[in-house]
This record gives structure tokens, C-alpha cells and sequence, in this order.
């Protein structure tokens, strides 16, 4: 433009051409960013460098034989993990068998209109608050209150199924059982949550089509809902179970922390996350090697069980 | 309305059973259904019920401890009456707040990236597939991590256990949450918003900090305020990292209490008075995260109306 | 307009004599506060198809879901009068609406053909209903009625969801037919689907309508005309005082009425294309 409109107006904006300076700031606040973004990726190299270096000289003593041997003798200097591992194990899965049926029950009575709406939102506040109670508070109610509540129960299956191994012992405060009821409490609340917006994503039109040839409400539910939904609570139920596997305070608090295997589920037991907790602090020498080991164990458990939950969504999904 | 009987529609279909449209609550399916409904109503009977008795436990054994002297005094030593927690309650905000100053600004900024920078690129992915593991690292790994690059190796001042070993700590587990919500609050932003800013000739730095910053604010902060609740519970990555001390804080670089850590030492020892502090700070805290979450929840609800 | 308006179906010559497969007497639906339609009074004929159009709004897919309680699923939407169907009435509050929704189906908006195989999508209906024949039969007679059998014969094992829109919902037609209704509701069927789809899925309706009583909503007018018997108008007139728009049934009757010889002036403004 050559008016003298063009003329005034370029003297009144004096930056149409862009300075050095905001230039520099756009690229410098994008390698900051960047750079900020990278310490996540960093943070996980390091987390697995400093848990693999530090369980070397254990591997190198005790090989894979760690996985499969119960000794945790400081005197001796021998460590296996199996007792941990297998606690880890039978703690988490067997409080998933409790809660995913729990959850996903929840999820349904609060999704599926069976309810007026201002009791579902209000129960559905209540199990997102129970999220948020801490762990170790937790542990505190489970050592206190839950624990001598269902000690009576406990004693009533140690009567009737004594005869087993998973019930042969008497129960005397903490152990396994304790351990699987408070990870059920924990769980609970992502099962549920997950379960909830998966329900709620199913599209009404495929409610309708149930409804529409003439199924009720639990007909609509199993044979359609839950089947459009299975996906995201298969995904949900898994990342549970990491959370399940990984959970420390409330486990360590009610479990025993007893180092000698015991099949029964009413003997106190072990978890590695709850061993870490236990006896890190006052590790030393190798004793802090195998623990470092176990962490690195317990990591590729959760690692393996969070990479399959995101998979499992991802490719299981449905078009709907 | 001529009552015309039901001609068969087809001679198919006395293969189908029909009978009355009138509601029959004997028939199979109808008692399954009301079985199904009992059951799920059970079931959230079931899931609710924790809550409300870990509450109730939690407010009759807290608050009838409390008092002023719980919040100016230390904790007894073993076996002595009386004393607080108020060293531990000034820890919990301490190691928060370091934490807080580390992963929120963090956290932010890769979010920031994750969503205003990154587009599909692999490392954005790299970046984004990370943040879901970390999410999923158990909070015990971060104290482990921590003892181990921190504590031990002895890095700030030659001193071990330190409060701000124990805010790193807590902050690794509170940047996956900040980076996810950061992310998809600014991804909620209409694309129309940055246009425009561009269209005036604004640059990308003045368009995010300005324009889409702004917008996503509520998301952010509500993410922000849930991770810090969740933080101020926090125990595992806190006891072989913070550790724990009977007195005040006497530094960032010195050992410090906090309410978990308190809660977990306390619980576990065969002291009435010990015990009684555990549900006291149980109480203060379990009062402090419900407050964050119902204030998170609130800050969601703004955004909506 | 006033509420008054008593369509003179009944009372209309040679139809009176016919069989009368669903009655609505007075039938006022309301969402919550918000009235959607009010006064409605239509004898529907057994085994014709009867088409219900009207500009948006009308509240006509509303009286077509009140004809199976599907309506029960919307929270607060409420039902006065009476839906007479087999000497019942379908709301009183003995009736079972799954009952209801087994003798009387329904084909929707949206192809919605559940995550399933295509086999399971039409036997899943069948078997809730309890059918005791033969069911690959079943499920062949009934894909071959809804006029989809060809394209999907090789494919039965694969998921509905893999099927074309307009596939997807000839394959919902045939899930509706295999629970052998008396009655099928069809919720404009064909909005989602192209021309060609649509032309396949009239020619099934017309297949149809010798073993079945067919109610449709359709957008359409042209539509109306190629499939429908009897055809009702409805419209919307702006309530006093308030801020919606109630529907109201303005006419009912023959189709070659509606179109050509309409007894009322909206009818005739509608059906040439004056608003709408």
C-alpha cells in the first residue's frame, strides 16, 4: 500500500516487524517446555538405573534363585524374595476377586437408573471420597477397627475350612486376610470410578435396541451394556491390580511383615512393597542390594501390568 | 376400541412364548431382575460402607483430641501423656510445599509441551506413554529412588535424610497427575481461541500464555489441588526419605516430621498416647483432604456452569 | 389453532369398519413441566402402515415411543390418557413394558445393532423372547425379509458393527422382526442412510406390511406417500404464557387425503411445502 493511510498507520504500530527479542522468547519458551516435558521421560530412566545398579551385587550372589527361594537371613547374608512375591501376588488378585464384583455392581446401581439421581451422584461423591482417604489412615482403621471386627469371622472359616492349608491357622491380628479386605477398600473406588464412565459411554441408542426387543433391565444390562463396556473395565480392573500390587502403607501396617512362607491366608505374610517399607531404612551392605532387587521386581510387575491395562483399552476397544 | 384378539402374526409364531401384557412378578426373569437389583444395591451398601465407617471412626477418635496444645506442642516421648503434633503438621506442609514448588511448575510446562508442542511426534508419544508409567509406579519406588540417588550418595551438604529429599519424593508422584490434567484441560480449549490470538498476529508465546493458559486454568488448578491433597497423605515415599524427627524443623536439609509418617510410627507403638496422636493427625488430615477434594470439586463445578 | 381439534379418523367412511390394532384416547406427554404433546386421538389400523409426519417438534416421535413405553427410559417424561392395544390399556400399571415392547418392536433413528455377531444380534432378540424353533432358520427368514440376507449370508459370524449404515439398519429391522411382533415402530429409519439405502429399506417395509402393523415417523413426505396407508400431521403451536411449543395431531387419514384432499389449511400449507 502506498496511501498515506498505509504510511500513518505503519507509524502507529511500531512492530510489524517482529523483534529479535519475541522471537527468542517464542523458541526459548518452547525448549523450555520441552526440556521440562523430557524430565518425565529422564525421571523414569533414573528410577531404573538407580534401582538396577543398586540390585547388581544382589543379582550377581543370587541370581534367579532370588524368585524362588524364601531365606531372608541378615546374619547369613542370605535373601530370596519368594515370600514377598508370593504375597504381593495373593494379596492383590485375591482383593481384585472381591472388588471387581463389588465395583462393578456399584458402578451399575448408580449408572443404570435403578436409583433416583441425587442418591447415585451422592454415592458416587462417597466412593470418589474414599479415593482420596490415605493409605496409612487407612492402615490406622484397619489396625484399630477393622481388624477386631472381623477377627469373629475370620475364626468362623479357620472353624469350618481349618482342614485346608489356606485356613489352618488361627487368626491373631494381622495377616493375609486383613491385608486382601483393606486392598479391597482401595481398589474399590478406581474399579467403581472406571466402571462408571465406561457405563456411562455406552450409547443410549444401544440401550434403546435392547429395551426395543423387549429384554429387562438385567437382560439389557448383561447381554449388551456390559459387553459394549468390557473393555474399559477390563483396562480399569488392571490398573487396579497394579495399584493393588504397588499399594504400601495400609498392607505393611496390617499384614504381619512375617518373613516365613505360610500358605494360610489367616498368617500374617508379606509384601515386597511392604518389606521395602519395613526394612529400608535400616538395610545395609547386601540387604539393601536385595531389596533394591525386589523393588526392581515389584516395578516390572506394575510396569507389565500398566502396559497390558493401556493395550487391553486400546485394542479391545469397540466402536462405540 | 374394538377389542380385536390377537391374530397371529405370522404361523411362526406359536413358537414364541406370549402371554398377558399385565406384570407378572412370579415370572423367572422378573424375580432375577429384582434378585440383579438387590444384589447391585448391595454391592454400592458394600462399597459406601467404608467410607462411612473409617469416618466416623476417624471424627469420634480425633476430635475429641483436639485442642490448642495439639497444634503448639511436640510429641511425648514414649510412655509420657499428652503432648501434639504440631511439629508434624508444620512438616506435612513443609515437604508439601516443596513438593508443590517442584512438579507444579513441572508438570505444567509438560503439559504445556504434551499439548501445545508435541502434536503426534514420537517424542511426544515417548513423553506421553512415560507420564502413564510414572503414573504407575508405586509411591514405595520414589522413596526407594530417592534414598538411593539422594539420601545415600549424601548430595545436599553431605546430610542424609532431609525434608527436601522427602518433597522430591512426594513430587515424582505428583507430576504425572499435573502433566495429565494440564494436557487435557488445554486440550479442552477451543482450537478457534488460538486462531483468533494468531489472527491479530499474536505470537505462540503471548497465544499460550495469554490466551489458552488462561482458559484452562480451572482444570488446571483442580488438578493441581487434588495432587497436592493426594501428596499431603503420602507416607511410603516419606519414611526412609523425610524419616521422621521428635522436634521442630530445623531446615530443609535436616530429617522432618510429618502427619503420615507420624500416623504410621504412632499406630504401630504400645502407647495409648502415641495412638491417640495417630487419630488426632488422621483427623487433621483426613479433614484437610476432604476439604481439598469438595474445594476441587467445587473449582470443576465453576468451570461447567 | 386450539386444542380442540378432534381429527376425524373414526368417523371417516370405509375405515371404520376395519380392524383397529392400537387406539390412542386423549394421550397427553409431558417432559417434567414441559408439555410435548397434548390430545391426541388416533386409531390406528391393523396390518396397514400409518405414517406420522409434521415439521420438527411436533412431538411425533414422542407419541411413537409412547406406543411401546419406550419413553419409560427418559426420567420424568410422564403419560396422560390412554394407549389401547390388545383391550389394554399399555399404561396402566399392571402392564409390563417389557411385555409390551416383545409384542410390540421398534426400529430406531440410528442403526444400532448391538456389539455382537450378526448371527447373535438377531438370535439375542429371539431367544429372550422365547423361541423354541429352529434358529438358523430364524435368523435366515428374518435377514431375508428385512432384505439383507444377500450381503450378509457369508458374514454371519462377523460383528454387526461391521456392516454399512444402511445394512446396519436392515439389520436392525430384521432384529426387530425376528421377535415376530405384532406391531413394528419405525423411528424415522431412514434419516442416517443414503438414497439407495432408503429405496432397500421402503421396498422391505412394503414386504412388510402383509404380516405386520407398521407405525412410521418419517421427515419425508415423499416417503409418506410411497409406504403409508394412513398418514397423521402433527404440529406445534406456541403455548399461551410459556416459552415452548406444544404438538398436536391435526389430521388423520388416508393418505391420499393428507396429500391431496387435506381437511385443514395446515395440512395443505405442510404437505406443499409451505413450512416445515
Amino acid at each position: 500500500m502506498t496511501s498515506d493511510h498505509g504510511l500513518r498507520a505503519d507509524a502507529l504500530y511500531t512492530l510489524r516487524v517482529r523483534p529479535r527479542s519475541e522471537k527468542l522468547l517464542d523458541i526459548g519458551f518452547r525448549q523450555l517446555t520441552l526440556a521440562l516435558a523430557s524430565l518425565v521421560a529422564i525421571v523414569l530412566l533414573a528410577i531404573l538405573v538407580t534401582v538396577f545398579q543398586g540390585s547388581r551385587e544382589a543379582m550377581a550372589s543370587f541370581g534367579l534363585s532370588f524368585l524362588t527361594t524364601s531365606a531372608w537371613d541378615p546374619v547369613n547374608e542370605q535373601y530370596g524374595a519368594f515370600v514377598a512375591i508370593y504375597g504381593t501376588l495373593v494379596t492383590s488378585i485375591l482383593s481384585l476377586v472381591i472388588a471387581v464384583p463389588l465395583g462393578v455392581g456399584t458402578a451399575i446401581f448408580i449408572t443404570e437408573d435403578l436409583i433416583p439421581s441425587g442418591l447415585r451422584e451422592l454415592i458416587g461423591l462417597m466412593v470418589e471420597l474414599l479415593a482420596a482417604i490415605p493409605s496409612v489412615v487407612l492402615g490406622l482403621w484397619a489396625i484399630f477397627v477393622m481388624e477386631p471386627a472381623i477377627r469373629p469371622a475370620l475364626e468362623l472359616l479357620h472353624t469350618l475350612l481349618g482342614w485346608t492349608p489356606f485356613f489352618d491357622t488361627t487368626p491373631q491380628g494381622p495377616g493375609m486376610a486383613p491385608a486382601i479386605l483393606i486392598l479391597v477398600v482401595m481398589v474399590l473406588p478406581i474399579i467403581t470410578a472406571i466402571s462408571r464412565d465406561a457405563l456411562n459411554q455406552v450409547p443410549i441408542e444401544l440401550r434403546q435396541g435392547a429395551y426395543g426387543v423387549g429384554t429387562t433391565r438385567w437382560g439389557a444390562i448383561f447381554a449388551v451394556i456390559l459387553p459394549a463396556a468390557i473393555s474399559s473395565i477390563i483396562g480399569g480392573v488392571m490398573l487396579a491390580l497394579g495399584r493393588a500390587m504397588g499399594e504400601t502403607m495400609a498392607v505393611t501396617m496390617i499384614i504381619g511383615n512375617s518373613l516365613n512362607f505360610n500358605l494360610s491366608l489367616l498368617a500374617p505374610g508379606n509384601t515386597i512393597a511392604s518389606m521395602l517399607a519395613n526394612q529400608f531404612g535400616e538395610a545395609d551392605g547386601i540387604q539393601v542390594s536385595a531389596l533394591m532387587y525386589a523393588a526392581l521386581i515389584l516395578m516390572l510387575l506394575t510396569f507389565i501390568v500398566n502396559v497390558l491395562a493401556q493395550w487391553v483399552v486400546r485394542r479391545l476397544s469397540l466402536k462405540y | 376400541m374394538t377389542s380385536s384378539t390377537t391374530k397371529p402374526a405370522s404361523s411362526n409364531s406359536a413358537l414364541f412364548d406370549r402371554r398377558p401384557l399385565h406384570f407378572d412378578s412370579k415370572l423367572p426373569r422378573n424375580r432375577l431382575n429384582g434378585l440383579f437389583t438387590f444384589i447391585s444395591g448391595l454391592f454400592a451398601t458394600l462399597a459406601v460402607l467404608p467410607l462411612v465407617l473409617v469416618l466416623v471412626y476417624v471424627l469420634v477418635q480425633g476430635a475429641r483430641l483436639i485442642s490448642l496444645r495439639l497444634f503448639t506442642e511436640l510429641p511425648p516421648a514414649p510412655g509420657l501423656e499428652g503432648g501434639g503434633i504440631g511439629n508434624a503438621m508444620l512438616g506435612t506442609v513443609v515437604v508439601t510445599l516443596i513438593a508443590s514448588l517442584i512438579a507444579i511448575p513441572v508438570g505444567v510446562a509438560g503439559g504445556i509441551y504434551l499439548s501445545e508442542y508435541a502434536g503426534k511426534s514420537w517424542f511426544g508419544q515417548v513423553v506421553s506413554f512415560g507420564n502413564d508409567v510414572l503414573a504407575g509406579v508405586p509411591s514405595i519406588i520414589s522413596g526407594v529412588f530417592v534414598y538411593g540417588l539422594i539420601v545415600a550418595s549424601r548430595i545436599f551438604f553431605g546430610q542424609s535424610y532431609s525434608a527436601m529429599a522427602g518433597g522430591i519424593a512426594l513430587s515424582l508422584l505428583m507430576l504425572p497427575t499435573i502433566i495429565k490434567t494440564t494436557n487435557e484441560g488445554l486440550k479442552l480449549v477451543p482450537n478457534d481461541l488460538r486462531l483468533g490470538a494468531y489472527g491479530v498476529g499474536a505470537s505462540r508465546f503471548v497465544t499460550i500464555s495469554q490466551v489458552v493458559l488462561p482458559a484452562a486454568l480451572t482444570p488446571i488448578s483442580t488438578g493441581a489441588v487434588l495432587a497436592i491433597a493426594r501428596a499431603a497423605g503420602e507416607t511410603a515415599p516419606l519414611i526412609f526419605t523425610a524419616l521422621f524427627s521428635a522436634f521442630w524443623p530445623e531446615g530443609i536439609f535436616n530429617p522432618i516430621a510429618t502427619m503420615s509418617v507420624l500416623i504410621f510410627n504412632f499406630a504401630i507403638m504400645p502407647y495409648q498416647a502415641q495412638n491417640e496422636l495417630a487419630w488426632a493427625a488422621s483427623f487433621v488430615l483426613v479433614m484437610m483432604i476432604l476439604a481439598a477434594n469438595l474445594l476441587a470439586r467445587w473449582l470443576s463445578r465453576l468451570s461447567k456452569a | 389453532m386450539t386444542s380442540s381439534h378432534r381429527p376425524q379418523s373414526s368417523t371417516n367412511g370405509k375405515q371404520s369398519t376395519e380392524d383397529v390394532c392400537m387406539s390412542l384416547q386423549n394421550v397427553s406427554i409431558s417432559y417434567g413441566n414441559f408439555e410435548a404433546v397434548k390430545n391426541v386421538f388416533i386409531d390406528i389400523p391393523d396390518g396397514r402402515v400409518t405414517a406420522f409426519i409434521g415439521p420438527s417438534g411436533c412431538g411425533k416421535s414422542t407419541v411413537l415411543r409412547a406406543l411401546n413405553r419406550m419413553n419409560d427410559l427418559i426420567p420424568g417424561c410422564h403419560l396422560k390418557g390412554q394407549v389401547l392395544f390388545d383391550g389394554q390399556d399399555l399404561y396402566n400399571p399392571r402392564v409390563d413394558p417389557v411385555e409390551v415392547r416383545r409384542r410390540i418392536g421398534m426400529v430406531f433413528q440410528k442403526p444400532n445393532p448391538f456389539p455382537k455377531t450378526i448371527y447373535e444380534n438377531i438370535a439375542f432378540g429371539a431367544r429372550i423372547n422365547g423361541y423354541s424353533g429352529d434358529m438358523d432358520e430364524l435368523v435366515e427368514r428374518s435377514l431375508r425379509k428385512a432384505a439383507v440376507w444377500d450381503e450378509c449370508k457369508d458374514k454371519l459370524q462377523k460383528s454387526g458393527l461391521a456392516l454399512s449404515g444402511g445394512q446396519q439398519q436392515r439389520l436392525c429391522i430384521a432384529r426387530a422382526i425376528a421377535t415376530e411382533p405384532e406391531v413394528i415402530l419405525m423411528d424415522e429409519p431412514c434419516s442416517a442412510l443414503d438414497p439407495i439405502s432408503t429405496l432397500k429399506v421402503e421396498e422391505t417395509m412394503h414386504e412388510l406390511k402383509r404380516s405386520y402393523t407398521i407405525i412410521i415417523v418419517t421427515h419425508n413426505m415423499q416417503q409418506a406417500v410411497r409406504v403409508a396407508d394412513k398418514t397423521a400431521f402433527f404440529n406445534a403451536e406456541a403455548v399461551e404464557g410459556g416459552s415452548g411449543k406444544v404438538g398436536y395431531l391435526v389430521e388423520f387419514s388416508d393418505t391420499e387425503n393428507i396429500f391431496n384432499a387435506p381437511a385443514q389449511q395446515a395440512t395443505q400449507d405442510y404437505v406443499s411445502g409451505r413450512f416445515g
